[in-house]
């Protein structure tokens, strides 16, 4: 057995019991790294040196109580790291080697003695479904390297899933973490809007974005949360609520757990594969003693439209300021205007463009109150078909995805099939509301396929208890993709 | 045909908080560039805003000082636009619901009272300096960015560029009495564009405006104006058309220049701000800025003419600055005359700030003190002309005025005895212009006083010195 | 199906400050008029009475005390400046327009 398929309890216990050291842990994450990356291509950049030496200060110290305490992490690369190379996969931030501050999630992993293993490959500023639009290159799934790992999270999901890092940070949009972790069969929670400070997350749409942890298991998710959930006063948007112990929350059994089923997430455009998959995890839930009822999120049908105005408007203006006049890439050009253009146009890659003219233009005059202000108030709507449902539900249960990973190279050519796949995961994100994405079966391709499990603001807890509930009566979590062989 | 001239005015001020509106950095004026600046300011990937509130209070009192409505909702929206000092590239700044609506302020022109009106008083924060260098390059400083701001946009109901100095004037005034700005023109703590546009007299409808920027005094905004109302009426005059431009005045030329013609509207593609969240100003929040609003320019004057019978004049020059009003009362307390310290503020004390260029606080001199030499020049202890010198030394090194007056020998000769002595000696030395006097020559007794006060350095009591020798004079 | 004019792209570009080739708009003008239409499916809501949100969360008054803080030194401020110059950030200047 592979040390990651540890939990991070275990492997607690064990550099407790001096059965295994720091060291240990990150020569088991660069070795994988070295047998599997050339092919998952995760990472854009590795933080090798100064993980080694961290490795070796923690083994030096008396002092373990570190609740990450020196287990291997990968972080995304649109996280801020102060001193390490963060480009948010896009070319307009090459040469960005020292953003000159940590993130707050960076902070909190490292007073819990986590060890960054280095920076992950993602869609360039988080704008993407399969990793596709890294400016670098194409991360691959590790259960299949023809397929995309999903994204924007790409680099996160698939490096958790190949064993190269214990766990992984993610960022959610609207689907980000959810759908990758689907892709790529682990575990990935997008927490409440609010929930974790987004000081230093490189801001794609303000108003969703949030931080959130991807790993091999339920327990380990609960853990990682934990420490990076909190009130930070460098974001306004973080909510001033105590933490619970999420870890806590799984001891709890589901008997009396009331699960509401939207028709829409079993509906058109999900695959009959996806729709048997879940079938059978409420098959498992009502066997735990839950309860389960269709309801409808009759707004859901506008949720890609509204998701697409709101942040793509967001996002215009948060990647304005990206031209090349106190760091990034700067093009030649010899006045004002063409250093701005030039700088811009040549560093965003295709897709990131494409949504800022999007965005430039639902904000533009004459339209902003047909589009972006239209989508404000739908976003109203959807929210309130949520706290309608939790009114009466504990939890809203469906697919993650519609479908399991797809091939690389099977939808880049239109745009709206591309944003479609995400259909499940945006009103998530629209609402504010927690949700996360756990293993629950394979397709006829072997590939993993995703079950979301959504919560009430702030209810991480019953959202994990259920997620962790039906992880232990299942097996697809305890699944190894095939890749660099020993992964088992 | 006979034209009206419209005018409004934008006056951005700068708040002096510690620290700038959205980020930690030290908010100064003056300092090496690029050294009051963090990530945020930079605008680095990840940073966000976080509303200071301190900047909020300062807003506000603004507002209520200018009869602002202060809003209960409020929030703040991204103002986007492309400029190397805009870091961003969006300014925070509130769009739909400013802090404070339909405000006024009373102005007086040529004796002529007159209200106008003030649209809104909103929030934002400055941004960076850029300098244009000949080199084909320019510099960016970003000290300043992230300074909070209030911008004040008025009516149009200025109808000349007399009233629109005035205006400023007042505007300036009222925002000082609230301590909330430094509102100096020439370290940037205060800037001005002017709106301008003529209609013939009796339409209705507005002309198309020019827009005057880089207005660096309220002399060149009067100027600038003066030079646009000329020029838009020759155009108009001559069967032109007025061009919707920005212009900015040039001090030598005295002529304002055009800078660029706008082509409809700039689109800025407001919209609200996500990484801040709304502002809900309720009653006691307010309540507690208005209670700290100091009475204000206008109420000053009113009190200093019903209640201390200042001539308007004196109440007016007095309440020019809260320093100078602060002082004179002040003063006052120490049992000082009102007319001797008003007397003093608006003569000697002025004098010596415009020549040294100093603010009055940047005097040693306390009111205290003042009042204190005032005494002395009431007790006769010194003369008018002493009290002069010991106010230039409490001006440059304060202290105590009977103290200054003892070490510097200034004390007044007030004794008859010693007096009787020093003018009998004068006398001795003076025959001729005894002989004068006696024949009726007027000037001889004045020189005689010139001759006692040279002896005494200047230290004898003049009215007594006339006395004693016009008795010694007729004695002989 | 709501048709974004190639001139509108051109515009929208402008404000973006991106360069686009004839090419480039040619395919967005395609690309956001059938996102555009595709957005135009919110047009079936009747949203008269619903207030638009900027948050799902309700928190308000997010306030921070005046107190500055120094964070990093002028050298930090300027480490990453594609150009520099005298302490400050050095760009082409604009052309007179």
């Amino acid at each position: 057995m592979a040390l990651f398929d540890h939990t991070i309890k275990e492997l607690e216990e064990k550099l407790h019991n001096n059965e295994i050291k720091v060291a240990d842990l990150v020569d088991a994450s660069y070795q994988r790294i070295h047998e599997v990356d050339d092919q998952v291509r995760a990472f854009l950049t590795l933080n090798e040196e100064n993980a080694r030496a961290a490795a070796k200060e923690l083994d030096k110290s008396e002092d373990k109580s570190g609740s990450l305490f020196g287990m291997p992490t990968g972080i995304k690369d649109n996280i801020v790291t102060k001193g390490l190379r963060t480009t948010s996969a896009s070319k307009i931030l090459d040469n960005f080697y020292d953003p000159l501050y940590d993130a707050t999630v960076m902070n909190k992993l490292y007073e819990q003695s986590a060890i960054t293993i280095g920076k992950l490959n993602m869609d360039e500023f988080a704008m993407g479904s399969s990793n596709e639009n890294s400016g670098y290159f194409i991360t691959r799934n590790p259960w299949n390297t023809d397929y995309v790992p999903g994204g924007s999270s790409g680099g996160s999901a698939a490096a958790v899933a190949a064993g190269e890092v214990l766990f992984a940070l993610g960022s959610d949009t609207g689907g980000s973490i959810r759908e990758p972790a689907a892709y790529c069969g682990v575990v990935g929670l997008k927490p409440t809007y609010g929930r974790v400070s987004r000081f230093g997350l490189v801001a794609f749409a303000s108003s969703l974005d949030q931080i959130g942890p991807i790993t091999r298991s339920v327990e380990d998710n609960a853990r990682v949360l934990e420490v990076l959930a909190g009130q930070d006063p460098m974001d306004s948007t973080s909510a001033h609520l105590a933490v619970p112990k999420y870890t806590d929350a799984l001891t709890k059994d589901v008997k009396d757990l009331k699960i509401a089923v939207p028709s829409e997430y079993l509906g058109e455009g999900v695959s009959s594969e996806v729709q048997e998959a879940v079938k059978k995890a409420l098959k498992v839930y009502e066997s735990l003693g839950a309860t389960w009822e269709e309801v409808s999120l009759p707004h859901s049908k506008y949720a890609m439209a509204t998701y697409y105005i709101i942040a793509s408007s967001e996002a215009s203006a948060n990647l304005a300021r990206f031209d090349g006049v106190r760091y990034g890439v700067r093009a030649e050009a010899d006045n004002m205007m063409d250093m701005f253009k030039k700088s811009r146009s040549q560093g965003f890659g295709e897709e990131v463009k494409r949504r800022i003219m999007l965005g430039t233009f639902a904000l533009s005059s004459g339209y902003y109150d047909a589009y972006y202000k239209k989508a404000q108030k739908v976003r109203t709507l959807m929210k309130g078909d949520f706290d309608k449902i939790f009114a009466d539900y504990d939890v809203v249960i469906g697919p993650t995805s519609p479908t399991p990973a797809f091939k690389i190279g099977e939808k880049t050519d239109d745009p709206l099939t591309m944003y479609a796949n995400d259909i499940l995961t945006i009103p998530v994100n629209l609402a504010g509301v927690p949700g996360i994405s756990v293993p629950c079966g394979f397709s006829e391709d072997g590939l993993p396929i995703g079950l979301q499990i959504i919560g009430k603001h702030f209810d991480e807890s019953t959202v994990y208890r259920a997620a962790h509930a039906y992880e232990q009566a299942t097996d697809h979590h305890k699944k190894r993709p095939q890749i660099g062989g020993a992964n088992e | 045909m006979n034209f009206e001239t419209i005018i409004g005015l934008e006056v951005h001020v700068e708040l002096k908080t510690k620290s700038k509106i959205f980020s930690p950095s030290i908010n100064a004026f003056g300092t090496d560039p690029n050294t009051n600046v963090n990530p945020i300011d930079l605008a680095y990937p990840g940073v966000l805003p976080v509303l200071n509130e301190e900047a909020v209070n300062f807003a506000m009192k603004a507002a209520m000082a200018l009869n602002c409505d202060i809003a209960t909702h409020t929030k703040f929206d991204r103002k986007n636009y492309f400029y190397p000092d805009n870091s961003k590239a969006y300014q925070i700044s509130q769009f739909d619901q400013p802090i404070g609506e339909n405000g006024w302020i009373d102005i007086e022109v040529n004796g002529k009272k007159k209200r106008i009106g003030i649209t809104r008083l909103h929030m934002e924060e400055d941004a960076g300096k850029l300098t244009h260098g000949d080199d084909g390059y320019s510099l960016v400083d970003f000290n300043r960015q992230g300074t909070p701001l209030v911008e004040i946009v008025s009516e149009p109901d200025i109808r000349t560029p007399e009233e629109a100095y005035a205006y400023l004037e007042k505007l300036k005034n009222i925002i000082q009495y609230t301590g909330v700005s430094d509102v100096k023109m020439q370290e940037g703590s205060l800037r001005c564009d002017a709106n301008i546009s003529l209609r013939p007299t009796g339409q209705e409808e507005f002309g198309t405006k020019a827009e005057l920027k880089n207005l660096n005094s309220f002399n060149y905004v009067q100027k600038g104006l003066e030079f646009e109302e000329k020029r838009q009426e020759k155009v108009l005059l001559s069967g032109g058309e007025i061009l919707q431009e920005t212009r900015r005045y040039d001090e030598k030329t005295k002529e304002t220049i055009l800078m660029r013609v706008k082509e409809g509207s700039d689109d800025y593609r407001y919209f609200p701000e996500p990484d801040l969240l709304p502002l809900y100003i309720d009653e006691e929040w307010k309540e507690r800025i208005r209670r700290e609003i100091p009475e204000l320019p206008d109420a000053r004057k009113k009190r200093y003419t019903e209640k201390l019978e200042l001539s308007a004049y004196d109440a007016e020059v007095l309440t020019s600055s809260k320093e100078m009003a602060d002082f004179f009362e002040e003063a006052l307390e120490h049992d000082a005359d009102k007319k001797q310290v008003s007397n003093w503020l608006m003569g000697e004390v002025s004098a010596y700030m415009n020549k040294h260029y100093k603010e009055l606080q940047e005097l040693a001199i306390t009111p205290k003190a003042l009042a204190k030499m005032i005494h002395l020049i009431e007790d006769g202890t010194i003369s008018s002309k002493m009290a002069k010198k010991v106010f230039t030394e409490l001006a440059e090194n304060g202290g105590d005025p009977e103290k200054v007056v003892t070490e510097k020998g200034l004390v007044q000769i007030s004794d008859e005895g010693q007096l009787k002595e020093i003018i009998g000696k004068v006398l001795e030395e003076n025959e001729q212009s005894i002989i004068d006097y006696k024949n009726g020559k007027a000037k001889a007794q004045k020189y005689l006083v010139g001759q006692v006060m040279k002896a005494t350095k200047g230290q004898a009591n003049p009215p007594m010195v006339n006395k004693i020798l016009k008795e010694e004079l007729d004695k002989k | 199906m709501t048709n974004i004019s190639k001139e509108q792209v051109k515009h929208v570009a402008e404000l973006a400050r991106l360069e686009v080739t004839e090419e480039e708009a040619d395919m967005l003008t395609d690309q956001l008029s059938e996102i555009i239409t595709a957005a135009e499916l919110l047009n079936e809501l009747d949203t008269t009475n619903v207030e638009p949100i900027t948050h799902a969360s309700d928190l308000k008054n997010v306030l921070r005390k005046d107190e500055p803080k120094v964070w990093i030194t002028k050298e930090e401020a300027l480490k990453n400046a594609p150009d520099q110059k005298d302490g400050h950030f050095r760009v082409p200047s604009i052309l007179a327009d």
